[in-house]
């Protein structure tokens, strides 16, 4: 029973200004982030009768509801595939990346019982909220397959590419998660503003019409938003409605990257605060 | 500073701000005028949250310049009255939150326990929880399910292990929350007085699994209004008032300070010609407890009443008392009538009283009534709250670690236990 006492020094002080990423400890608490990303999923699906059958009908619906809307009643372009397909591949990433931001920027508030409670390193519940993300997206992302198999139509030789545009969404989604989970420990109007944001939002990026809609010269700022690059790439991938558009994504992973490292500096300046304010 | 030092504070101040009233407006114009005005004030007033600004009057210090260091294998009590900054300590002791001022050094492996079933969530099953509290109190998966059959044994839920924790009665869940608690192995122990809360049996275990702790050489911060589990428990004790340390020593001495800071001890009450302590048939002169300042649960307490009889008759006078714990609980009535006979044929008379040792628990004790009442029936004088003592815990005794047992007096009681040896 009785282990070895190795003795780490560890040393508390005020902490002020920009502080280090503390990946070391991130390693340590790896089991806690396995949990509470478990956690997350079990909790959400518990006592309910479809329960993960939600992951499907969510997307499913919603496109649905915009193959009707845009694609045949306002007629927007959908470059040539069914609309249907059109927005369903669009869906799955950005389902992803509003359902990331939404459970992300709430995880230190709803959480805020246990972190005046015990230390751990933060950063764990952004994390797992993106983490627990993933089983929805990968079961969204099944359902696609499904139906690119029913309307028969197979993926260009890019799907290599997928790994990096799956990458570029992670990061995109939870360096923008970090920020505003930072913010709405001490600001609690990132919640209210989060339940309408992420609906304009998906106006402002491509999942109900093509980025070719947007004027040509234009299309460049347009993309600083990498859910252009990610959701166009995936267009391209699984769609081939255009060639795979390389400026787009490289354009999306450089921004993904600021923004992901923004997000864990920002996160871990702000961390001293979160005790004391949650 | 020595090589067995594995706590040292130095100099460390915590600063928190309080709240501000909302300012209101009584006119139209003025509600209109803070619609507008409002968000800004707001926004001004949350993001000065989290900034110190020198001279602000909604700030406050929660504890100022605290120093002191802990040895390897010394368990010691924080004890201080509600505000006193005893739980601002140990959330910076657990790096919860960080100090405004000064520095911490720690050595080895923290753990702390300012609450029980930190993380657990109602969908969860029992099984689930116990993984998710444990690597929340920073223990690995590999840890837990070596120790997951021990932890299960301990709570005694064996049978609902794989049920939702919402379906567990409240008792139910701190027995496991408490399991999983009591099978972390740390180097250091920092447990706030939030453990020593549930039933009896639950504080036993909760107290006897911290002994097992500190028996192990390992260190622990121990915070607590108990005071007989620190004194039970602590060598060595600090005391914190307003935010600051005003004694670190021994435990003894710690607790009688603590005693002593709230203290509305009244040993002695004597008459100084007051209307209220005298009439026409009696004078009152004093009420006092002859022991000396401190009173331990052993000590037996020896009261002296004395007073004037000014009738020319010589009735029977008897002396009552009713004494008051601090819950306001009648502990018992003391009379003299039970017990003599007295007619006053001097004009002063002096009577003396004695609480047995070993009969009350540590804690304030108060004379609510004290009355004198002529030939068993007519009242003479009644004084309210005429006297107030502390009992502190003795040094002498030691009987486990609950602390303070159920019921209203722990008397002293014989007994005795034969081997049968018929079968």
């Amino acid at each position: 029973m009785q282990k070895e006492f190795e003795h780490s020094v560890i040393y508390l002080r005020p902490r002020k200004g920009w502080q280090r990423i503390p990946l070391k400890e991130l390693v340590q608490y790896r089991d806690l982030l396995y949990f509470l990303s478990i956690r997350g999923i079990k909790a959400k699906y518990a006592q309910s009768v479809l329960g993960i059958s939600w992951a499907i009908i969510q997307p499913l619906f919603s496109t649905l509801v915009f193959t009707i809307v845009f694609g045949n009643l306002a007629k927007v372009s959908s470059e040539g595939v069914p609309y249907f397909l059109f927005s369903l591949v669009a869906m799955v990433p950005w389902n992803y990346f509003s359902g990331t931001l939404t459970e992300a920027s709430s995880s230190l508030v709803t959480n805020s019982s246990m972190i005046s409670k015990v230390y751990f390193p933060r950063l764990v519940l952004p994390l797992s909220a993106a983490i627990s993300k993933l089983l929805d997206f990968v079961i969204g992302a099944i359902m696609m397959i499904v139906f690119l198999v029913i309307y028969q139509i197979s993926p260009s030789w890019e799907i290599v590419f997928l790994p990096l545009l799956i990458l570029i969404l992670l990061m995109t989604s939870l360096g923008v998660g970090m920020i505003l989970s930072a913010m709405a420990v001490q600001y609690r109007d990132v919640k209210h503003a989060m339940t309408f944001a992420v609906q304009l939002m998906m106006y402002v990026a491509p999942v109900v019409y093509p980025t070719s809609n947007v004027p040509a010269q234009y299309q460049t700022l347009y993309a600083v938003n990498p859910m252009v690059g990610v959701i166009e790439g995936f267009r391209s991938i699984f769609l081939s409605t255009q060639a795979f558009p390389w400026l787009w994504v490289i354009e999306a992973f450089l921004i993904s990257l600021v923004l992901f490292f923004l997000g864990a500096v920002y996160f871990s300046k702000m961390e001293k605060n979160f005790a004391d304010v949650a | 500073m020595s090589d067995d030092v594995v706590i040292s504070v130095r100099g460390v101040s915590k600063q928190y701000r309080i709240g501000t009233k909302e300012k209101r407006a009584d006119t139209f114009f003025g509600a209109l005028k803070n619609f507008v005005v409002t968000p800004f004030r707001n926004y001004k007033q949350i993001r000065n949250l989290t900034r110190n600004n020198e001279n602000d009057e909604t700030l406050f210090w929660a504890l100022r310049d605290v120093n002191f260091e802990v040895k390897q294998g010394e368990a010691l009590g924080i004890i201080g009255h509600n505000g006193a900054g005893k739980s601002t300590l140990l959330k910076i002791l657990s790096r919860i939150t960080d100090p405004t001022e000064g520095e911490i050094m720690i050595k080895g492996r923290v753990s702390a326990l300012l609450e029980v079933g930190t993380g657990f969530h109602p969908e969860l099953t029992g099984r689930e929880n116990v993984y998710m509290n444990g690597t929340i109190l920073g223990m690995t998966k590999k840890d837990i399910d070596q120790k997951f059959d021990e932890i299960v044994e301990f709570s005694g839920i064996i049978k609902h292990i794989d049920t939702p924790v919402k379906f567990y009665s409240s008792g139910m869940k701190v027995r496991l929350a408490f399991a999983v608690a009591a099978h972390l192995e740390p180097e250091l122990l920092i447990i706030d007085e939030v453990l020593a809360v549930g039933d009896a049996e639950f504080q036993k275990k909760c107290l006897g699994k911290m002994e097992d702790v500190s028996k192990n050489g390992r260190t622990v911060l121990f915070v607590s209004h108990n005071l007989t589990a620190v004194q039970n428990l602590c060598q060595n004790c600090l005391v914190l008032k307003n935010g600051a340390v005003i004694f670190v020593g021994n435990t003894h001495d710690a607790i009688q300070l603590y005693l002593g800071e709230h203290s509305n001890q009244r040993m002695e009450l004597v008459a100084n010609g007051e209307p209220e302590f005298e009439n026409d048939k009696i004078k009152f002169i004093s009420a006092r407890i002859v022991n000396a300042n401190r009173i331990e649960t052993t000590d037996d307490i020896h009261f002296e009443f004395s007073f004037e009889y000014k009738g020319i008759d010589s009735p029977i006078i008897d002396v009552t008392y009713h004494l008051y714990d601090e819950l306001n609980t009648l502990v018992f009535v003391g009379s003299s009538g039970y017990e003599l006979n007295i007619r006053p044929t001097q004009k002063s008379l002096t009577f003396h009283c004695t609480i047995p040792g070993d009969l009350l628990y540590e804690g304030n004790y108060k004379m609510a009534r004290l009355i004198f009442v002529q030939d068993k029936g007519y009242l003479l004088l009644n004084i309210n709250d005429a006297l107030s003592f502390d009992i502190i815990p003795s040094g002498k005794e030691n009987f486990g670690w609950m602390g303070k047992k159920q019921g209203v007096v722990k008397p002293k009681l014989k007994w005795s236990a034969l081997n049968d040896t018929r079968n």
